[in-house]
């Protein structure tokens, strides 16, 4: 057999370029409406809401 | 089947489904703007104490119409029909379900009439922020619901559209910057539709009496989750719009691509936590929560604003630059277009809202000092810079860009539309600043009176406060001046504009589409991938853009001098030993 004969066909294909994580990240616009939607829900309306549910009531 | 055309003078395609929706949420837009400005007048021809033109009942109905109608309803149909441009046509592919998006579309219309109409008959004056215990008539809650829910629907297509694009692989590589910075504004905009519909819901339940009680001090934490981040939807939006302006006008590539996609997810993650400034003076909240929201997180986004307020421009000077306007520090600004409304609309939207509403924004947004200015009327005067003259101005400079391209007609009257521009600009530019002045001295907003006429417990501002309330006056009516520029140029276009289609009738420029022989069915070429810039494979062009830092240089020492000077005032106001 020779050497040409072993070389299958996905050897011939380029490597795909390893994607970056962060370009991963911004290339998904789920991922991003997922973070997008999730800090300011956290940080601003669980947390105020929190802080105002937990006033004591005035006598 | 999807049906596309290309538009010959810019090389845009368009699906036929998207072009219409564009349209009619563009033309909807504009009419809703008209009924703005028109309250607007009213509003600052009460506030110049001289003429004190409207009756108090009147005045705040027409405040409240104003505020909605302007912050609302005019951005919000403009940018929906900005969500299928960037999603449609940038990617090159079909929108997805279009009869769901004039679902949306009809939706969005009967709110916005139904709440006009209950501010009209005169028991809805409750301001654009409806705080509870006021009660506004039961559809006035109905109708911006009815609108959140049909926004949400434009959305959702916009996202869809994402969807098919990618499935269909229309484009090669990642969406273009100009998309990525849309799909930032859908993210915040389903942020700020989620957090009306936690408040806004219960509250028309409250006003038609399913609910006992609404909490004031709940109201207003959620409903600024709402309010404040309707207008950073803008923003993202409107800094979106400047990207596809310089790249359409000087054929400008982003200095560098990976820097302003940070920019954007900073906004996606940062921006819309500054919904806290608007609660900073409100008992029951901590100082952790205040100042984490305002004053950590929230400079964060203000940073993103700061790298567009420079690759925007810095993108210019570097294509402006390899043209060959070399020369000093500003040739490539002395020489740009400034008679072509597109680029001028565009750079003092760019100014006036990272001069003007960006700093007026850090000190609102710095709990010390913003005591000195909370509930005046500093406070419309910032968020005039940064939506009616950064927002605003900057999809006024793209309709001047889309009569020709997505409409199909000439511009009518075009040195009216030169001039627009400036005489706009000028007059909301002395509107803000002798608000902002007036509000330092303590005037406050939303106020009928001045005089504090027949009040037990009376109060004289100085002089100096009058003065500076009439010249905003007189600036707020040139503004309107300006809009009404606007709405003549882009409403004749319409009607009367020579028609560089000749299918692009009357009704084509509200969303019928043209002739079936402009479309075809064959799918528009792949987008390519743009190759990368020299200056991005070693990550900065900093120094490529001289003038640019230099501008920006001024702008950090405007803002550092501005800064302390609050702070003088504030220890001047407030002595602590």
């Amino acid at each position: 057999m020779s050497q040409e004969e072993t070389v299958t066909p996905q050897d011939d294909l380029p490597r795909p370029e390893r994607v970056p994580f962060f370009q991963r990240l911004l290339d998904n616009p789920f991922l991003l409406l997922f973070l997008g939607v999730v800090m300011p829900t956290v940080f601003y309306i669980m947390w105020g809401i929190m802080e105002i549910a937990t006033l004591p009531v005035a006598p | 089947m999807a049906q596309f055309r290309v538009c010959p003078d810019s090389g845009f395609y368009f699906d036929k489904n998207a072009e219409s929706l564009m349209k009619a949420n563009a033309v909807a837009g504009a009419v809703f703007l008209l009924i703005a400005g028109l309250l607007g007048l009213g509003v600052i021809l009460t506030r110049w104490q001289e003429v004190h033109l409207l009756p108090a009942d009147v005045f705040y109905q027409v405040l409240t119409g104003h505020g909605i109608n302007a912050l609302i309803f005019w951005i919000i149909f403009f940018e929906i029909a900005i969500l299928y441009f960037a999603s449609s046509t940038l990617l090159r592919t079909r929108l997805a379900a279009p009869r769901w998006a004039w679902l949306g579309f009809a939706l969005m219309i009967i709110g916005a009439l139904m709440n006009n109409i209950a501010v009209l008959q005169g028991n809805s004056s409750v301001m654009m922020t409806s705080y509870a215990p006021m009660q506004a008539a039961p559809h006035f809650y109905l109708g911006l619901i009815l609108f959140a829910v049909g926004a949400l629907i434009g959305c959702m297509v916009f996202f869809g559209t994402l969807v098919i694009a990618k499935e269909d692989r229309t484009y090669e590589g990642s969406v273009p910057l100009v998309t990525f910075g849309a799909i930032t504004a859908a993210i915040i905009a389903v942020f700020t539709i989620a957090s009306g519909a936690i408040i806004l819901i219960p509250t028309f339940l409250w006003s038609i009496g399913y609910v006992g009680h609404i909490d004031a001090a709940m109201y207003r934490v959620i409903w600024w989750g709402m309010g404040h981040s309707s207008q950073q939807i803008n923003v993202a939006a409107h800094v979106s719009v400047w990207y596809l302006l310089v790249g359409v006008l000087f054929g400008a590539r982003p200095m560098s691509e990976k820097v302003s996609r940070m920019a954007f997810l900073l906004y996606i993650l940062f921006l819309q936590l500054a919904c806290a400034h608007h609660v900073l003076v409100d008992p029951g909240l901590s100082a952790e929560f205040k100042v984490f929201n305002t004053s950590y997180a929230m400079y964060l986004a203000v940073l993103a604003s700061m790298i567009h307020g420079l690759t925007v421009p810095g993108s210019m000077e570097v294509a402006q630059r390899q043209k060959g306007l070399t020369k000093g520090m500003f040739e490539w600004l002395r020489k740009a277009p400034w008679g072509n409304p597109v680029f001028s609309g565009f750079f003092l939207s760019l100014v006036i809202f990272g001069f003007l509403g960006g700093i007026t924004g850090v000190v609102m947004g710095t709990e010390q000092i913003n005591l000195i200015i909370h509930n005046t009327i500093y406070v419309p005067a910032h968020f005039h810079a940064t939506v009616a003259v950064g927002t605003t101005l900057a999809f006024m400079a793209l309709t001047y860009l889309l009569i020709p391209v997505l409409f199909r007609r000439q511009t009518f009257l075009p040195w009216m539309a030169k001039w627009q521009p400036y005489v706009f600009s000028a007059g909301m530019t002395l509107m803000i600043l002798f608000m902002l002045g007036a509000g330092t001295l303590g005037v406050s907003r939303r106020h009928w009176d001045m005089d504090f006429t027949g009040a037990m417990l009376a109060f004289e501002y100085p002089g100096t406060a009058y003065t500076m309330m009439a010249v905003a006056g007189i600036g707020g009516v040139l503004g309107v001046l300006g809009g009404v520029m606007y709405l003549v140029v882009t409403v004749g276009s319409l009607l009367f504009g020579k028609k560089l289609d000749e299918s692009a009738g009357l009704l084509q420029g509200f969303g019928v589409p043209l002739a079936p022989s402009s479309y075809t069915v064959e799918q528009p070429e792949r987008l390519p991938m743009a190759p990368k810039l020299a200056v991005e494979e070693h990550g900065s062009a900093g120094f490529e853009a001289p003038g640019t830092f230099v501008l920006a240089m001024f702008l950090l020492v405007c803002f550092v001098v501005y800064y302390f000077i609050n702070w003088d005032y504030l220890a001047s106001v407030w002595p602590l030993s």
